[in-house]
């Protein structure tokens, strides 16, 4: 029983926290973290409420098996209704708060209501009190973090915080947890903000010692790192390269989404790579990248540590970016750079520190940024309008509105809106590269056909995290398939979306997949909960949590309408590369995937469906 | 043939596989808190460093313990608190010039390292070669090596 079996309450209207039960027949049904916390928010918020109102809530929530020593088991997520999408929100992160709030005893923290007052939930083992954070209010995460560090005199705390992003409710903020770790999609961050909570500080020393069977866990555990070891991606590629090592195969494969999916492949793309940031700059003869580094308990350690050229024009006036910091992961460096089409990989670094810093999805900023460029080179925006000349490549203008969308200003503010808001307003939504809202990734569903279908179906709006067919299209795991066919991918993309749910409902990370299969998450927790955890019945959970969040968003009043690409993507063929003159397949798979999942054609899940998962 | 933990950063990623690890073999539970082993992240230089006991030949902690509860394990060259001696005066605390061994205030005993009886679990948890388990005499036979094969004496063709 790995599970705390205790969660937190803290009403922050009324100023209260309190220990509460932890459910532990739904958690026999949703396991924990992702499928928990969902089965907790539908259970108590209307699906219909306004994101950034005290009436929505917002959970932090552990897996079982967060906190202990199975690999990367130390995730945490933020599930919420997020402002972005107006769908089910639930962003994942690694670093160590996750485990730290496991140790410190709980589950779950459920926050609801509104704080007349910005504060910060300062929580020692089972000691949970809300304090001042009006000092807090107004700076940074990086600020907030070592402020309440020093303010405790405790170095080994750990905290999670919204920046200024959140604050302002940028509709793509995130949480940041361990300075350039974050819940990063469908802006979690805004709907903390919105509830005037600036962090959540968390120092646990109870640990976690409610395994069911310790020995036959650490034989499990053992068992599943060797295989994260002995996997050529999860052992070797990723350690090495970081998840960067995408770059120039995703470019050559001719999916790489360029200039605001104008293109398919990216000139610039070996300079923004994993091997440009193994590479000595010839102004300072160092490298980019300073090292690796693991989240907690994970033996892949794919994270980067980055140090920017201190005599780079973006930084050279600005010490507190000299220091090594959390360096670009592959999504990142595509949307920061490719989607804008900037290939100065010191100023993308940087890009990336302001939105860790502050608190930014840099996915969708980067591809808002895009947006913004494409209807500058149009006319349709002026340099008197933004404030900078904004043409496709210019590092200043993607830097300028990092630094005016991070701190508020100017047109910052619409910047904020997301994309899909702001091209709208200036009257060419066409130009918005998202799925419910929320911006796509770093796959072009042109050249990686599952990936459309992935992000048109996602319930948390356009998004690879929920089912990377990516693994399978391009790098065969766990078979492979061709990525520009569309037969057989709804078979393949609802085996990944349940498979994703269960893992990221059990407390480790998903980049485990490029090696596990649910039949090597199954002993680990197994050994860790009562229950009997069998692949198959993971496999039930998982498909029982998609259907949930599913329901979920249709009694939001989304429907299978939301269910789509971007016209572009269906309409303008791909120039160049291996996938040149295809559009998304998206039309013909839909149909297909509904009668997979066992929905109606207006993709609502049958009564028999619903019956048989018990929803 | 004495062995000693051996500590090479550079392949350190900071996981905390060790804490678990070792709080596990002491007591029962992953709680790193407990840890005698600690990963210190210097997050702007980019470092990560894992520091525990180095077990002194002439151990400031034992000499300065005035109940004896800090004895030498004969097999393993460990210096080993017993608990059941231990009055949590503290003093060894003072006298370790490296801070490696501390106070736990739920049991009111001091701690540190004593090698596990000579089966480190840090380092058998240790995913990267960060800490090892070595011939003491010869901590720095795998620097040495790395320095050796940089040397170039051989005559050039």
């Amino acid at each position: 029983m790995a599970w705390a079996k205790k969660i937190l309450r803290v009403n922050l209207s009324k100023g209260t926290c309190a220990s509460e039960p932890l459910n532990m027949e739904w958690a026999q049904q949703y396991l924990g973290q992702r499928g928990l916390a969902t089965k907790y928010l539908v259970a108590e918020t209307d699906p219909k409420v306004d994101p950034l109102s005290p009436e929505n809530k917002m959970i932090m929530t552990t897996g079982p098996l967060t906190g202990t020593m199975a690999s990367t088991g130390g995730r945490y997520s933020v599930v919420t209704k997020g402002p972005l999408t107006g769908a089910i929100a639930c962003s994942n992160s690694g670093g160590y708060f996750g485990a730290e709030l496991k140790m410190a005893g709980w589950d779950m923290i459920i926050f609801e209501g509104k704080s007349p007052k910005p504060v910060y939930l300062w929580l020692e083992n089972d000691k949970a009190e809300l304090r001042d954070a009006s000092h807090l209010w107004g700076t940074t995460t990086w600020h907030t973090e070592e402020t309440i560090k020093a303010a405790h005199q405790d170095p080994q705390i750990r905290v999670a915080s919204i920046g200024r992003a959140g604050e302002n409710q940028v509709l793509f903020a995130c949480v940041v947890n361990d300075l350039h770790r974050a819940a990063g999609r469908s802006g979690v961050g805004a709907v903390m903000g919105s509830k005037n909570l600036k962090a959540v500080a968390v120092r646990g020393t109870v640990g976690v010692g409610n395994v069911r069977d310790f020995k036959a866990f650490l034989q499990a555990t053992t068992a599943a790192k060797k295989v994260l070891a002995d996997n050529a991606v999860t052992g070797q590629g990723l350690p090495k390269f970081g998840t960067q090592v995408l770059m120039n195969v995703i470019n050559e494969v001719g999916a790489l989404p360029t200039r605001n999916a104008n293109d398919v492949q990216f000139e610039g793309a070996r300079k923004i790579s994993a091997e440009a940031m193994h590479e000595k700059r010839s102004t300072d003869g160092k490298a980019n990248l300073i090292t690796n580094a693991a989240c907690f308990g994970c033996t892949i350690a794919c994270g980067r540590v980055s140090q920017v050229d201190k005599t780079h024009w973006s930084v050279v006036n600005s010490p507190k970016y000299w220091g090594a910091t959390g360096g670009l992961e592959y999504e990142n460096a595509w949307s920061l750079g490719a989607a804008n089409g900037v290939d100065d990989l010191e100023a993308l670094t940087v890009a990336n520190m302001i939105c860790n810093e502050d608190g930014m999805d840099p996915i969708t900023f980067g591809a808002t940024v895009g947006a913004v460029m494409e209807m500058y080179q149009m006319g349709v925006l002026k340099k008197e309008q933004i404030g900078i000349e904004s043409p496709f490549g210019s590092a200043q203008a993607l830097l300028e509105m990092a630094h005016m969308t991070a701190e508020g200003r100017g047109f910052g503010k619409e910047l904020a809106l997301g994309s899909a808001r702001l091209t709208k307003k200036y009257g060419h939504p066409e130009l918005s590269m998202t799925v419910k809202g929320q911006e796509f990734p770093a796959y072009d569903p042109r050249g990686i056909q599952g990936m459309g279908l992935t992000y048109a179906t996602s319930n948390r709006g356009a998004c690879h995290l929920r089912s990377y067919t990516v693994a399978s299209e391009i790098l065969g795991v766990p078979v492979k398939t061709d990525p520009l066919a569309t037969d057989g991918k709804p078979d393949l993309v609802k085996a990944f979306q349940d498979a994703t749910a269960a893992f990221d409902s059990s407390g480790t990370c998903i980049f485990t997949t490029f090696a596990w299969t649910l039949g090597d998450l199954a002993p680990q927790l197994d050994a860790a909960c009562e229950g009997g955890w069998t692949l198959e019945r993971l496999a039930e959970v998982g498909e029982r949590i998609w259907n949930m969040e599913r329901q979920y968003n249709l009694a939001a009043g989304l429907t299978a309408k939301d269910d789509d690409l971007p016209k572009r993507l269906k309409t303008e063929p791909a120039k160049t590369g291996p996938a040149k003159g295809m559009v998304s397949g998206i039309d013909k798979m839909i149909p297909e995937y509904y009668k997979v999942r066992g929905w109606t054609t207006d993709g609502v899940p049958t009564k028999d469906t619903t019956k048989r998962l018990g929803l | 043939m004495q062995k000693s933990l051996h500590i090479d950063p550079n392949k350190c990623t900071g996981c905390l596989q060790c804490e678990m690890a070792c709080s596990y073999e002491n007591y029962g539970a992953f709680n790193i808190s407990k840890s005698r082993i600690k990963v210190f992240n210097f997050e702007s230089a980019g470092r990560k460093v894992p520091y525990t006991c180095t077990q002194c030949a002439e151990a400031w902690c034992m000499h300065a313990c005035p109940v004896d509860a800090i004895r030498i394990d004969a097999a393993t060259g460990a210096k080993v608190v017993f608990e059941s001696t231990c009055v949590g005066c503290k003093v060894c605390t003072i006298a370790c010039p490296f801070g490696t061994v501390n106070y736990v205030a739920d049991t009111g005993k001091v701690q540190k390292c004593d090698l596990c009886g000579g089966q480190p679990a840090c380092a058998e948890a240790c995913p990267t070669g960060a800490i090892t388990y070595v011939e003491s005499d010869w901590t720095g036979l795998g620097k040495m090596r790395q320095w050796a094969e940089k040397t170039d004496t051989q005559p050039r063709a």
